[in-house]
């Protein structure tokens, strides 16, 4: 188990970047603590499967310094970093038996078969595959396969990080959901530092206890999944994050009072003065806008019933503001009023949040 | 225009895909086929559209029996969960294409795809290719070539599924309104509840072949008609325990047990089994229900907003869903309830009694 | 996919082929079954003679030692061309400009019509003027392929393996290319050798590819006229007389037209047999 640190980062695939739009991952410092559960969460594209790639040592950067535990590691390749890899589609060893698929690694590192023996089995139980040690790999279905996959990397005791590359991507739906339980159970069991890339949200809030959320190649915010959920830093954090997302509505400041096409709302934590800032926006999520007797007048636009609650559509002018009612809740008639609750409403200024 | 599929049986060797089904799909809204991945939402998608016949049984659309005839001559588009799209035409020749089969004149194919394009927010890359554009983009190519053959029929199996996840979203949203006043019968493919729920419309849900219940989404998911039913539609995995009633009471085990809400309360005495949606089941005090569990937890997994709980009682699996944040330990006992109004209750054949 | 709807106007589109293979297949087979089971000595003059000239070839002498010839060729051919051709195939670049370069040297070979192999061996490998003949003669080597057996078939053996092992790199660099290469990079993380990566990931998923090479290469070889016969005509004496020369001297040097029919068409009855064995074996354990 080891910290992981990437100092000065940047990488481009082409051989000679000229501006911002060919580079992959632009200038980045960030730091893994020992053991965590992390997520690197992000649309296609947004450079977080390079970033792993460069953790893991498939890929050289173009600039800066791999770190593992303080040891620099950028130029050694992967089977030396001790790391484990779970990929999109599952990766085994046809020919060969589950056990043997399992005691690959370490019989590739010299370890006896008595030893690797009790490890096997150990790793098999965790994993529920003790019934099929004896089957060939290639007869299991998806998720058995990717059971194996993971089984590859947990065998071995050096491991510093597992890395998984958006590995329920080919899991049937109802079953992802127990592979994804299992994941988190196994970390908490292990505590080995993991690091999970998906851009499915649900995926990445669940499994971990800190969020790095990507948008073409920068890392626009890492934090706990409720600081993420409360405190966008980034609107664009607000949009990704949350189903339905953020409503971002462009807004005026008369001295620490934000205004909303001439009604006032009121926020908690003022923010200071804007600076000049060219754009600027209240942000507040569906479940902290609510029906009101006075406030912002809207009508209602249409209704979806997602069955654990409603989701809202109102409209005011030529903005549509999303809110969610709870199961079986009455709506008021055509128009109505909303407010914002103002301990989680914020201003961004440019895009990032003020105060 | 009616869709109807009248006792189709599909066989392929000696396996029976698609058992006896009878069902008529309206042009008024979605028609969802909800199922897991191999429960035949493509087979009969198949069966639909022509590209497979049946093995038995007819189709008729329109008042007209066209199981003879060819996919080509029913006028039918189809939209797959893979982008597929002409790598080396242009996006105007992509979406064009059905009309230059058609025969149509140059002017009005130009008419024709600027307007569907416009719609889909593709004016912009008319004569780029498919494979410069990201994956948003191309199924969008594939939807507007659906939409500008202006079918009567559109097939749409699980077009978002290979999308990011926040993509879909917003894909998902702006579907009903492409498809309002076009006056066809559209039929959508999905693994995902929350897909259907947020689509409206009307809902099969399919499972191993069969259509188990059809009819308004919101009431296949209210009361579904078998427990089966119950299962395919929900996401979290829906509670499922044995309960025994006797006189006015219930037992889940010897200690826990509630008295019959009034519902129930004319029920024969025996077995049944009760189902219960997870975010029916919260942490003790935290919500409206009053039927106290007790359990051992495995795993909480906390998303931005909500937590989702699993727990043993008794070698069984219970999972919780609620809003807000609840780390429980792993391996502590912690107390739930249960909101029984809500449950439903299903004889041993798996039909709904009660809900 | 089965089921398909049946689509009436297709059949326009095969009766030309199909019409095209009964002139230039079935007929001319159906003649040699005629001829098979009928002794003829020319102006159209039939007599029956029945299974007569199957067993008279089944039992000969003769094609008992072209028949053991010709599965040492066949033998010795597959077990150098195959593992030779696979190891070439791992070698090659898989991108960029040398990868085409390549693709092209390892297609010339096979573009070359095959009296023209054969010919050409035939001046490269003469022991006066021919520079192969040279070179192994000036190594101190007795070499001369027209004289003996054993530099006959040296000869000829290595006029085969330059002429198609080509077709196996071809054939392997394109099943090598289908795998992604996330096999190759669990393999890294595994900590596995070279030789590992090659037997339990590139080896299995190359199996369907090697079995289309492998039966490709079996039926050529089995049925292969032009090149020995230019290169050796048969000999020296009929030491390189593979099954397909041998029936060539007997239905047009001796114009016994029956044994001739009836051993073409056990001919064909070795190698329908043999391929549908071996393709049998290798998709055994294969979904469909």
């Amino acid at each position: 188990m080891a910290k992981i640190s990437l100092q000065d980062l940047r990488h481009s695939y082409l051989a000679d970047p000229k501006g911002d739009e060919d580079w992959a991952l632009k200038h980045m410092n960030v730091e893994w603590s020992d053991g965590g559960a992390y997520a690197l969460l992000g649309p296609s594209g947004c450079g977080k499967t390079t970033l792993l790639s460069i953790i893991s040592g498939l890929l050289t950067p173009t600039e800066g310094r791999v770190l593992f535990d303080g040891a620099e590691v950028t130029d050694i390749p992967p089977d030396r970093r001790n790391i484990a890899q779970v990929f999109q589609f599952p990766v085994v060893y046809d020919t060969m038996k589950v056990y043997d698929n399992l005691a690959f690694p370490l019989r590739n590192r010299g370890m006896a078969e008595a030893e690797l023996d009790k490890k096997v089995r150990e790793i098999a139980a965790m994993l529920d595959l003790e019934d099929t040690l004896k089957k060939r790999a290639s007869g299991l279905t998806a998720d058995g396969k990717q059971k194996i996959s993971l089984g590859r990397g947990l065998v071995r005791s050096d491991v510093n990080a597992i890395l998984f590359d958006e590995p329920l991507t080919v899991i049937d739906p109802h079953l992802k959901w127990i592979l994804r339980s299992k994941l988190k159970e196994l970390h908490q069991r292990i505590g080995t530092t993991m690091i999970y890339v998906t851009h499915d949200q649900t995926e990445a809030l669940t499994f971990a206890d800190q969020v790095v959320v990507m948008h073409e190649g920068t890392v626009v915010q890492i934090g706990t999944p409720v600081d993420l959920f409360e405190r966008p830093k980034h609107t664009f954090v607000g949009h990704f994050i949350g189903s339905p997302g953020m409503n971002v509505l462009p807004c005026t400041l008369d001295g620490e009072m934000p205004y909303f096409d001439g009604v006032p709302v009121p926020i908690e934590h003022p923010a200071p003065g804007n600076g000049g800032a060219e754009r600027l926006e209240i942000g507040v999520r569906p479940e902290f806008v609510s029906f009101a007797d006075t406030g912002i007048p809207v009508e209602i636009v249409r209704l979806s019933d997602v069955g654990r609650y409603q989701i809202v559509d109102v409209r005011h002018g030529e903005h549509v503001i999303k809110l969610l009612v709870p199961e079986g809740a009455e709506l008021p008639s055509e128009s109505a009023h909303i407010r914002f609750d103002p301990a989680y409403t914020r201003v961004y200024a440019d895009g990032w949040i003020m105060g | 225009m009616t869709l109807e599929l009248r006792n189709v049986v599909k066989r392929i060797g000696a396996e029976v895909h698609i058992h006896e089904t009878s069902v008529a799909f309206e042009s008024d809204g979605f028609n969802i086929l909800l199922g897991t991945t191999l429960a035949g939402k493509t087979s009969l998608m198949q069966l639909m559209a022509g590209l497979q016949r049946p093995t038995s049984g007819e189709i008729w659309f329109d008042g007209r029996d066209v199981t003879r005839v060819s996919v080509q001559k029913r006028n039918v588009s189809m939209v797959h969960q893979q982008f597929i799209n002409y790598p080396n035409f242009s996006v105007f020749d992509n979406i064009a294409s059905p009309l230059r089969v058609g025969r149509v004149g140059r002017a009005e194919i130009k008419r024709r795809v600027g307007e569907v394009a416009e719609m889909l927010r593709l004016s912009a890359m008319l004569d780029r290719k498919p494979n410069e554009l990201s994956g948003g983009q191309q199924q969008r190519i594939a939807l507007a070539r659906a939409l500008v053959k202006d079918a009567d029929l559109i097939l749409l199996d699980e077009p978002l599924a290979n999308l990011d996840y926040k993509l879909r979203e917003e894909l998902r949203d702006e579907l009903p309104r492409l498809f309002k006043d076009r006056g066809c019968t559209v039929v959508y493919a999905t693994t995902e509840p929350t897909e259907a729920l947020l689509l409206g419309g009307h809902t099969a849900t399919l499972h191993e072949g069969r259509i188990t219940q059809f009819g308004p989404t919101a009431e296949v998911y209210r009361r579904p008609g078998g427990l089966r039913t119950a299962r395919v539609f929900s996401d979290p995995p829906i509670n499922t325990a044995r309960v025994t009633k006797k006189g006015n009471r219930f037992t889940l085990n010897d200690r826990v047990g509630w008295n019959a809400e009034d519902q129930h309360a004319g029920l024969p005495d025996g077995t049944y089994i009760m189902g219960i949606r997870p975010h029916h089941v919260t942490p003790h005090g935290t919500g409206p229900g009053k039927v106290e569990l007790e359990g051992t937890v495995l795993v909480t997994e906390l998303s931005g907003s909500e937590s989702i709980v699993h727990f043993d009682i008794d070698g069984q699996t219970w999972i919780s869903q609620s809003h807000g944040i609840h780390p429980f330990e792993i391996g502590s006992v912690a107390r739930f309830s249960m909101d029984i109004g809500r449950s439903k209750l299903f004889d041993l054949d798996d039909k709904l009694v009660a809900a | 996919m089965t089921n398909k709807i049946a689509y009436p106007k297709a059949w326009l589109f095969v009766l030309p082929v199909v019409a095209l293979v009964a002139f230039n297949a079935l007929i001319p087979l159906m003649t040699v079954v005629n001829y098979s089971v009928q002794e003829t000595f020319g102006n159209n003059v039939f007599f029956w003679e029945g299974v007569r000239w199957f067993e008279e070839v089944l039992n000969s002498e003769r094609f008992h030692a072209s028949l053991g010839r010709q599965l040492t060729f066949t033998g010795i051919i597959l077990s150098i061309e195959i593992p030779l051709g696979i190891a070439i195939a791992l070698t090659m670049p898989t991108r960029g400009f040398w990868a085409s370069v390549c693709l092209v040297l390892m297609a010339l070979p096979l573009l070359i019509p095959w009296n023209v192999v054969g010919a050409m061996w035939n001046i490269f490998a003469l022991p006066e003027i021919g520079l192969l003949g040279q070179i192994i003669n000036g190594m101190g080597i007795d070499y001369n392929f027209t004289q003996q057996p054993i530099a006959a078939w040296f000869t000829t053996i290595l006029m085969d393996v330059w002429h198609w092992t080509s077709l196996v790199v071809l054939l392997a660099y394109a099943g090598l290319q289908s795998i992604p290469d996330a096999y190759y990079q669990a393999a890294k993380i595994d900590g596995a050798s070279g030789w590992a990566v090659f037997r339990y990931i590139q080896l299995p998923k190359m199996k369907r590819v090697l079995t289309i090479a492998i039966l490709l290469r079996f039926m050529d070889s089995f049925m292969i006229y032009t090149e020995p016969f230019v290169l050796t005509g048969g000999g020296p004496g009929n030491t390189t007389t593979f099954l397909s020369i041998d029936l060539v001297k007997i239905a047009l040097g001796q114009f016994d037209l029956g044994p001739a029919a009836a051993m073409s068409l056990i001919y064909f009855m070795i190698v329908l047999l043999l391929c549908w064995v071996f393709y049998t074996l290798m998709m055994r354990d294969e979904e469909p």
